[in-house]
């Protein structure tokens, strides 16, 4: 069942459109939210958190319309903006613990859970420190604490790696794969680094000038690529080529490099290439099977640009 | 099992009311506030006219026992009546407590939290802007109210058992003007000190704005009385018209006389209605600022 629901979503700010008539229904555990700066990623975040009111259409959040549903929204969601956020008087246990109770957690509850959250994210130790002291990745843990802290259905990270250094991404990265791996939450995470939505994701939206461009199952996308294969041989391949294509494979030359790129069907194997190679007196030197890496599904996106 | 040995639980326990979810923000706030040595200080030193006062009614109404102590003190308090005039004294006196610890404690409340940008963290849970603000400014009123109209009945009750009800229904006008003048000036001056706040985000100069805004104002009154020859000015000057509301209320003066050229009356409710305007103001410049993101346009 789709845990988020567009439907003809358009947002202006300012008299501008950010986001432009988004549709679609989505159910990926953790989905990753991908594009260039200004695609609208931020202003998707935060029209899903009710910040800002759809200018046409509407969207659900686990069926909640986020037009007169939003407080019964907020109880499920937890946020973690992309930018420091936080009271720096306040020490780290009494800021998260006043974040529970606003979500609703009694006093005990919420004393109890933010000190456990807080161990939870590696500040155990600093929980009692005053949130201005901590140190960039320290506050980036402690924005993740409080997104959890009211154990929400819903957990929306807005670039969670940034700013920190290769452990402190490493942390983040181990947290966040628990987190989605071992409960029944969802997470939507945008970021700008791809090898990070690679790391937490299993879906990607790609956003580009307010539309969703590509939104894809990235195991289904490799599985789909698994049969893509580059080849190069030695000696002449066209009644090679004409015998693969007679087994059904779609087979194309590079005029320059001679490289062979073809797709197999599903009833062809690897193995069947080179016995067919074999009768006809054709080495094969390399053969490599391409696997769309997240880095091209991203440019395809970005170079076709048609709205979903 | 140890608080640090469990790991990542889904809350499935009940939830509060969320009626009274806004009173969470002054239960913390209150404690930032009094965790300041001054703001403690200043908030004791405030009770001291109300207990001046105290002493001055209990001695009023024994005259023979103060005799015996302080014959010269005695013959002093025997020309003071505890009447309207003696309870708005009192008040005036603390108005400026009052202001002094708004203007002390204000800034510090939402400053902080759009400084840091932490709108986003609030406004992303079932919380409202409104519940914000209402929270906010509970912990403003909730201080002054202490040190203004919860003593001020205080003192009311101290005359009516030193003297009998009859005082009491005599003047019944008092105990309006001690609930109603304090609330009025309360209100008006956290909302002022919140809206600064918001749009100043640097606190001493959120403070010093405060100020500003009392002193300015009562200089453009009085400038604007003189040069367009109007006695609507005075409506301007924040002070003055508050004053206006407390004679009223205290005194029943429902006309009040400007005592300075070019002279003239003004109504009473016309305060009122500055003090609304002012707060409508003050809403309006938090409702611009207290959100959860700014739309650059």
């Amino acid at each position: 069942m789709a845990f988020l629901e567009l439907e003809s979503l358009s947002v202006n700010l300012g008299g501008r459109p950010i986001l432009k008539q988004l549709n679609g229904a989505y159910s990926g555990r953790c989905i990753g939210l991908l594009g260039p700066n200004g695609a609208g990623k931020t202003t998707l975040l935060q029209t899903l958190l009710g910040f800002y009111p759809p200018t046409s259409g509407t969207a659900r959040v686990l069926g909640h319309d986020v037009r007169t549903k939003i407080r019964a929204l907020r109880h499920q969601i937890g946020y973690m903006p992309e930018s420091d956020a936080f009271v720096a008087g306040m020490s780290a246990i009494r800021f998260v613990r006043m974040m529970a109770e606003l979500s609703g957690l009694p006093e005990e509850a919420a004393i109890e859970r933010a000190h456990e959250t807080l161990f939870y994210v590696g500040l155990g130790e600093a929980r009692y420190r005053l949130l201005g002291t901590y140190s960039l990745g320290m506050k980036q843990m402690a924005k993740l604490a409080v997104a959890i802290v009211h154990g929400p259905s819903v957990v929306i990270l807005d670039e969670p790696t940034n700013g920190l250094d290769p452990a402190g991404r490493l942390r983040m990265i181990e947290l966040v794969r628990e987190i989605r791996d071992t409960h029944d939450i969802n997470l939507i995470i945008s970021s700008h680094l791809l090898r990070d939505i690679e790391e937490f994701c299993d879906e990607v939206m790609i956003m580009k000038d307010g539309h969703i461009v590509t939104y894809c199952n990235l195991e289904e996308e490799r599985r789909a690529n698994r049969k893509f294969l580059q080849l190069e041989t030695l000696g002449e391949h066209e009644a090679f080529l004409a015998a693969v294509e007679g087994l059904g494979c779609e087979c194309a030359v590079d005029g320059r490099t001679r490289r062979i790129k073809m797709i197999l069907p599903e009833t062809v194997e690897v193995r069947d290439l080179y016995e067919i190679a074999n009768a006809h007196a054709i080495r094969i030197r390399r053969l490599e099977a391409k696997r769309d890496s997240l880095q091209d599904i991203f440019m395809k996106a970005m170079e076709a640009g048609a709205p979903r | 099992m140890a608080v640090y040995k469990r790991t990542y639980t889904r809350y499935t326990g009940s939830l509060t009311d969320e009626r009274w979810r806004f009173a969470i923000l002054p239960r913390f706030a209150l404690k930032t506030v009094f965790e300041s040595k001054l703001n403690l200080l200043l908030f004791i030193g405030s009770f001291l006219p109300h207990l001046i006062a105290a002493v001055l009614i209990y001695f009023r109404s024994h005259l023979d026992a103060l005799m015996s102590l302080a014959p010269d003190a005695a013959q002093g308090l025997q020309f003071i009546t505890i009447d309207g005039t003696f309870f708005l004294t009192i008040f005036i006196i603390e108005t400026f407590t009052s202001f002094f610890l708004v203007a002390i404690i204000g800034p510090g409340l939402v400053s902080p939290d759009l400084g840091n940008n932490a709108m986003p963290l609030y406004l992303s849970r079932p919380f409202s802007r409104t519940e914000y603000v209402l929270g906010k400014l509970t912990v403003l009123v909730g201080v002054t109210s202490l040190i203004t109209w919860i003593p001020g009945l205080i003192l009311i009750g101290e005359q009516t058992s030193m003297v009998g009800f009859s005082w009491l229904s005599n003047n019944l006008r008092i105990v309006s003007g001690v609930v109603v003048g304090s609330l009025v000036w309360i209100v008006t001056i956290s909302l002022i000190a919140l809206a600064l706040s918001a749009w100043v985000k640097w606190k001493p100069v959120a403070v010093a704005s405060l100020f500003g805004v009392f002193f300015v104002a009562a200089g453009f009154g009085t400038v604007s009385n003189l040069l367009l020859d109007t006695r609507w000015g005075i409506l301007i000057n924040l002070a003055a018209s508050m004053s206006m509301i407390w004679r009223w209320l205290f005194l029943g003066e429902s006309v009040i006389r400007i005592p300075m050229p070019p002279f003239g009356t003004v109504p009473a409710w016309t305060g009122l209605l500055t003090m609304a305007a002012v707060c409508a103001i003050a809403i309006f410049m938090l409702g611009k600022k207290v959100r959860a993101t700014q739309v650059v346009r």
